[in-house]
This record gives C-alpha cells, sequence and structure tokens, in this order.
C-alpha cells in the first residue's frame, strides 16, 4: 500500500518536474514546480517527516514560489521572450549529460543493498528531537544561517534600491 | 544540558561579523560625504581579527568548538591569515573607487566583510554542512558586490551570470554532501576519519559519487578548467576592486574546502588521477587563452585560471609537502594579484578608460614609480626569480619532482614560460610603445598607495626572504581532526 | 515506507532533470527554478537518509537547505529584476556576456 502512494507520489513529481523544464512560459513553470515541490511534501510525509513535510509547503510551495510567481508577474514578460537555446550543439550537449548523469546515479543507487521497507517511523515527525539537535550538535549552523539571511536581504536591498544622487 | 561554549576558537569569526554590523549601522547614521569613515571601521575591524587570528596560533588546550563543529587548527588560522590580509587590501583598493562611482553604497564594506567571514567558516569548519553554509555564506555577497556598480549593466551582467553559476554549482555540492552523509550516516569529518579507521561499513559507490560531485562543486567555486566559463566574463563585468577581492579569497577558500574534503574521502577512492588531468588541464589552457586577451582584467581572469591550475599540481602531490605549497603559494598569489588589480585600478582612474592593454602604452615614462610596480607584479606572476612568485612555483614544482610527477612538472614549467610572454606584453606596451592619445593626468589616492607599497614589499620580502612565511605555511600542512 | 533505493533513485531522476534545465533553457527565471528543482531533489536524499538511519541531521539540513534557498532566491530575484529593468528582457541570449 505504502509503495502505491510512492509510485503515484513519484509520478507526480517526475511529470510536473519535466514540465517545469519544457515549458516555455516562465508562469506554466513556476505553477508547475509548486506540483513538484507539494509531491516531495507527501514523500516526506511517507518517510515520516510530517514537520518538514509541513515547512516544505511553507516555505517552499508557499513562500518561495509566491516570490518567483510575483516576479514573473512584475516583470510582465512579452510573449517573445521565451525559448530555448537555439544553438544544436549546446543542446545537443545538455541532452548528453543528462543521460550520462542519470545512468551514472542509477548504477551507483542500483548497487545498494536492497533495505526492505520498513514500517513509517512515527517518532521522525516529532519536533522536540529535531529542536534539540538544533540547539545543540548544530548551534552554529543556526547561528551562521541568521547572519545568512541577514546578508542576503542587506544584498538584496542594495541591488534593488535606486540610484541616488549623482 | 549545554556544555560551555569554547568561544576563544571563534573570535576571529566573530571579530569579522561584529565589524560588518557596526559598519552597517554606523552606515545609517552618516551623510553620504563622510562615508569614508566606513572603510575606517572596516579596516580596523580586519587588524583586529588579523591579531585575534595571530592570537589564536598559540591557542592551548582545546581547539574545537561547538559539539566539534569548528576548530582553529594551524591550517585554518593560516587560511584566514590570507583571508585577511586579502580583505584588507581590497578595502585599500577600493576606498577611493567606491567614494568615485557609488558613493551611496555603504554597504559596500558591509557585504565584503561578511563574504569574508563566510571564508573563514569555511577555513575552520570541521563539518561538511558548515563548510556548505560558509560558501553560501561567502558566495550571496559577492553576487551582490559583482553587481554593485549600477551605472553600468555589465556590471549587473556579472552578477547574473555568476549568481546563476554560482548556484548550480552549490546544487553539485550539496548533492556530494548528502551522498557522503549517507553512506557515513554523519557529515562530521573527525567522526569519518575515526569511522574509516576503525573498519566500520560504509558505502564505497556514495563515497565515491559525493566526492566527485563536491569536487565539481568547489570547482566551479575556484575555477578549474572546464567549470571556468564564468570567471572572464565576471571578472571584466564587475568592479575592479571587487575583483581584484574575488580573485584572492574566494579561491583560497574553496582549496581549503577541497583539503579538508579530500583527506577523507581519499581512503576511499583515490582521484589523484583527476587532479593531474584537472591541473594538466587548467594550467593550459588558462594561459593558452590569456595570450590573446586584449583586456588587462580579462588577461588576470584568465592568468588566475591558470595559477589555479598550479595550485591543483599542489593538490595532486599532497602530502605535507603538497599542503603547505598550496597553502604558500595562496599567500603569494593573493599578494601579488591583488597588487596588479590596484594598479589596473589606478590606471582606470578616469571612468574606465585604461582597460585594454594597448592603453598602457607610454605608461612607462608617464609613471614611472606604477609603471614600475606593475612591472615588478608581472615579474612575480610569471614567476621570474627575485619575486615571490618564483618561490611559489619553485615550491609547488620541487614537490611535484619529489613524489615523482615529472611530467606534472615539466607541463607546468613550460606553461610557466607562455605565461610570462604575455604578461611581457604589458611591460612591453608601458615601455617600448606609443601612446595613440595624450596621457590624462591620474591623481594618486593614499589608499591606493598604501596597498600599492604594501603589495609591493610583501613581494619583494618574500622573493629575497621566504624562511618566515614557508615555516608558517609548512605549519598550515599539518591538517588536524 | 518504499526501499531507500526508490527514493535515491527518484531523487538522482529530479536532480538530473534539474541539470537538463538548466542547461536548456535561456530563461533566467526558469534557470533558477530548475535549480530550486535541484536542491528540492537533494532535499528528498537528504531526508531518505535521516528515516533511514533514524538520525535527525539529515532533518536539520533540509531545513538550513531551506534558509539558504530562501536567501538565493531573494538576492537572484532581485539580480535578475535588476537586469530588467534595463534591458527589458531576461533571455540570457541578450545578455551580452552570457555566452557560456
Amino acid at each position: 500500500m505504502a509503495n502505491v502512494i510512492f509510485y503515484i507520489l513519484a509520478v507526480i513529481a517526475l511529470t510536473s518536474a519535466l514540465m517545469v523544464v519544457t515549458r516555455k512560459n516562465a508562469v506554466t513553470s513556476a505553477v508547475y514546480l509548486i506540483v513538484t515541490m507539494c509531491a516531495i511534501a507527501g514523500l516526506f510525509v511517507q518517510l515520516g517527516a510530517v514537520f518538514i513535510a509541513a515547512l516544505q509547503i511553507i516555505i517552499y510551495a508557499g513562500a518561495i514560489m509566491v516570490l518567483f510567481l510575483f516576479v514573473i508577474m512584475l516583470l510582465n514578460l512579452r510573449k517573445d521572450e521565451f525559448g530555448f537555446d537555439t544553438r544544436v550543439f549546446q543542446r545537443l550537449f545538455a541532452g548528453l549529460l543528462g543521460i550520462v548523469l542519470l545512468v551514472q546515479l542509477i548504477m551507483v543507487v542500483s548497487r545498494l543493498p536492497v533495505v526492505a521497507g520498513q514500517p513509517v517511523d512515527t517518532e521522525m515527525g516529532r519536533v522536540a528531537p529535531l529542536a534539540t539537535k538544533f540547539f545543540t550538535q548544530y548551534l552554529y549552523p543556526f547561528e551562521i544561517i541568521s547572519v545568512l539571511l541577514l546578508a542576503a536581504i542587506i544584498g538584496a536591498v542594495v541591488i534593488a534600491k535606486k540610484k541616488m544622487g549623482k | 544540558m549545554m556544555p560551555p561554549i569554547n568561544w576563544p576558537v571563534i573570535y576571529p569569526e566573530l571579530a569579522i561579523c561584529i565589524t560588518a554590523f557596526i559598519v552597517l549601522i554606523v552606515d545609517l547614521f552618516l551623510p553620504g560625504r563622510h562615508k569614508w569613515v566606513l572603510s575606517l571601521i572596516s579596516i580596523f575591524g580586519v587588524l583586529v581579527a588579523l591579531q585575534i587570528v595571530f592570537m589564536n596560533f598559540g591557542l592551548k588546550g582545546d581547539t574545537k568548538a561547538f559539539f566539534g563543529m569548528v576548530v582553529s587548527d594551524a591550517t585554518g588560522l593560516y587560511f584566514k591569515t590570507i583571508f585577511c590580509i586579502g580583505t584588507l587590501l581590497a578595502i585599500f583598493v577600493s576606498i577611493t573607487y567606491q567614494r568615485r562611482e557609488f558613493p551611496e553604497v555603504g554597504e559596500f564594506y558591509t557585504l565584503m566583510l561578511l563574504s569574508t567571514f563566510g571564508m573563514m567558516i569555511m577555513a575552520s569548519a570541521l563539518d561538511l554542512i558548515t563548510i556548505f553554509l560558509g560558501l553560501e555564506m561567502m558566495s550571496i555577497p559577492l553576487y551582490v558586490l559583482a553587481g554593485i556598480y549600477r551605472g553600468r549593466y555589465r556590471s549587473r551582467e556579472a552578477a547574473l551570470k555568476y549568481f546563476l553559476l554560482g548556484a548550480f554549482a552549490s546544487g553539485f555540492l550539496l548533492y556530494g554532501i548528502a551522498l557522503i552523509y549517507g553512506a557515513f550516516g554523519t557529515t562530521n569529518i573527525t567522526r569519518i576519519v575515526e569511522l574509516i579507521a576503525d573498519g566500520k561499513p560504509y558505502s564505497p559507490f556514495f563515497v565515491g559519487v559525493g566526492s566527485v560531485l563536491v569536487l565539481i562543486g568547489l570547482a566551479f567555486k575556484a575555477g578549474v578548467v572546464p567549470f571556468h566559463m564564468w570567471i572572464p566574463d565576471v571578472y571584466e563585468g564587475a568592479p575592479a576592486p571587487v575583483t581584484a577581492f574575488m580573485s584572492a579569497g574566494p579561491k583560497a577558500a574553496a582549496i581549503v574546502a577541497i583539503l579538508r574534503i579530500f583527506v577523507i574521502t581519499t581512503p576511499v577512492i583515490d582521484l589523484t588521477w583527476v587532479f593531474w588531468v584537472l591541473a594538466v588541464v587548467t594550467m593550459t589552457w588558462g594561459n593558452i587563452l590569456a595570450i590573446n586577451q586584449n583586456n588587462i582584467k580579462r588577461m588576470l581572469a584568465y592568468s588566475s585560471i591558470a595559477h589555479v591550475g598550479y595550485l591543483l599540481v599542489a593538490i595532486t602531490v599532497g602530502g605535507e609537502e603538497g599542503v603547505s605549497s598550496a597553502a604558500f603559494y595562496l599567500l603569494v598569489y593573493t599578494i601579488m594579484n591583488i597588487g596588479a588589480f590596484a594598479i589596473v585600478v589606478l590606471f582606470a582612474e578616469r571612468e574606465e578608460f585604461y582597460e585594454n592593454i594597448s592603453d598602457y602604452a607610454g605608461f612607462g615614462s608617464r609613471f614611472p614609480f606604477a609603471a614600475i610596480t606593475m612591472t615588478i607584479f608581472m615579474a612575480s606572476l610569471g614567476g621570474i626569480p627575485g619575486t615571490a612568485g618564483f618561490v611559489g612555483k619553485f615550491m609547488i614544482f620541487s614537490g611535484a619532482i619529489n613524489h615523482g610527477f615529472y611530467w606534472l612538472a615539466v607541463i607546468g614549467v613550460l606553461n610557466s614560460l607562455v605565461s610570462i610572454y604575455y604578461y611581457l606584453r604589458v611591460v612591453v606596451a608601458m615601455y617600448m610603445r606609443q601612446p595613440q592619445t595624450r596621457l590624462v593626468d591620474i591623481a594618486i589616492s593614499p589608499s591606493l598607495m598604501i596597498a600599492i607599497i604594501i603589495t609591493l614589499l610583501l613581494v619583494i620580502q618574500i622573493g629575497i626572504f621566504p624562511d618566515n612565511w614557508l615555516s608558517l605555511a609548512k605549519q598550515a600542512a599539518s591538517l588536524a581532526f | 515506507m518504499a526501499p531507500l533505493s526508490y527514493y535515491l533513485i527518484l531523487s538522482a531522476m529530479l536532480f538530473t532533470i534539474g541539470v537538463w534545465g538548466v542547461l536548456r533553457n535561456r530563461n533566467a527565471l526558469i534557470i533558477f527554478m530548475s535549480i530550486e528543482l535541484m536542491l528540492n531533489a537533494v532535499n528528498i536524499t537528504l531526508m531518505a537518509f535521516s528515516s533511514f538511519l533514524k538520525d535527525f541531521s539529515g532533518q536539520v539540513f533540509v531545513f538550513l537547505v531551506m534558509a539558504i534557498a530562501a536567501a538565493e532566491v531573494a538576492v537572484g530575484l532581485a539580480i535578475i529584476v535588476s537586469i530588467f529593468r534595463v534591458k527589458e528582457s531576461i533571455n540570457v541570449d541578450d545578455v551580452n556576456l552570457m555566452k557560456w
């Protein structure tokens, strides 16, 4: 049963991911990306990480993708903006590289010892152990992330603010 | 219960980070014409950090902090010294330029300091995820800095290109880290070394693919061929002082990350031959393309790719000799490269006018001091005896020969000879060619002069008496876990 | 729960689609979205390892990756908008330097 849900979510994620990269219109791509992210959130639930699944929806599908859509609307792109690489070489190269990468990754992964499916561990969805981990072992990365977000805000303001004087 | 935190280990990072915040806050209250105060605060902060770094060399007792997340070992401290020197020089180079071209952007220094903060995190991180965070901390301000010159469209383009390729590379790095995490069940370098020593089972396939992906990610940041395509465009498009800044520190940070990560993956998968090939390709390709460049910033960009090639020779050699020669060369490269860019900034005083090598015609008689300084920097970059660059290259190639990499040494030396040709072109243009147009006066700003004199003295001093610096680099080669 | 290798293969496929999208598209926004896709693929790997190893570190990493993605989006979109303001186009072929 669990496998069936996995297959359904995987197919949704893969199809919409393909749509993201093959559509010419950025709005369509963005909407498909939201679908992919929701499917991935479903996979997280399958893995027992309920909390991260919620975050995935709130942060990725919610905040980040809305920002994307907002910018797309703001830019108000003309139709002829869209398109793929016109150079045949580049397209061939992209396709070839994609195939090689995929074959390699699958080859490596398929050599894994097949671990049988285990029952979903509801323990993995708890927030308390995650928070404990964050404020003990991963305190340093946590602090760095706060500075990183500040740096990103400063950066965005610097780029976006109008030129004054001069 | 939380054990007490071993704060002294991260004092240098804290000093830089706090300075960045002070600059940010002071910027709010300063009227436009007094923004120069910000550069003074930044310089002071970096000097404090440098002092702390020197003090930390003698740190007694436990050198780790935050549950083994950071370490204050000789390697990290040595690289932090490089970052501080690079940032200090880059600030000196920027002051006048920033005041003339984008006076309203006081955040310039904050971003530069935050980027340095990121490099420092990378240098002393003992956890793969912290290395990744440090890399992002370093890169995000750099993307902005590349595009900070809003008056020039090419600067924005440079920012876009740098950003897209940088984020792309981070994806590879992160995937590699995820696979290594899966193989060992931890990302802590100390733990992984212990696990391998204990003979615990792990999946070598994951480690293999993971380390290749990590290598791709870091190779992008360091500018290793074939992942170098952003370097010339970004270096050309970004404002010259920013180019000086990002040609030095970030490369050193990427190299130190490679050193740290590949110490743990080498027992599992031996990538020596990959580094061998990358070194040869990077040196040769960088030098060949540099020959044809007319724009001096592009020429220096390709030459910086070639220098990464020499560093890869040292990494291929590996061991104590390889690491110490790489560390030493990075210090030398930082100093001479920023020196060369300082001269470029000096000559570009009036708009971005003197950017082509042919524009340098007649400078030898018009600006004798600047011309002779540029000649010395070019000689050092080319590796002519008597300069710091020669000592650095000598260490790398003698290390290669001592460890039996004869072909690598031969190819490296041949490449150095080729590189002398295009460095000489600048000198020839300055002394042997007649200027096409009347030369405009250049007002030399005191801050730029300080940067030029410091780099000049260091290049000559390291070139003639390298012993102290070499012993420091030797210490740096003993990676602690 | 499906076996670990299923999740890893799915993640590898999504990552590859992301890489392919970066290389084949010329629209800066779609390139950027493909990069987000790559990061999401990595998140699946991290989460799968985390659950199968019963180790919360992987979840911490996913959390951190989300924060980094948010930071990158803030800066990246600002850069894209600033390009568009001048050039009225975000096709990377119109961006002169973008000959990669």
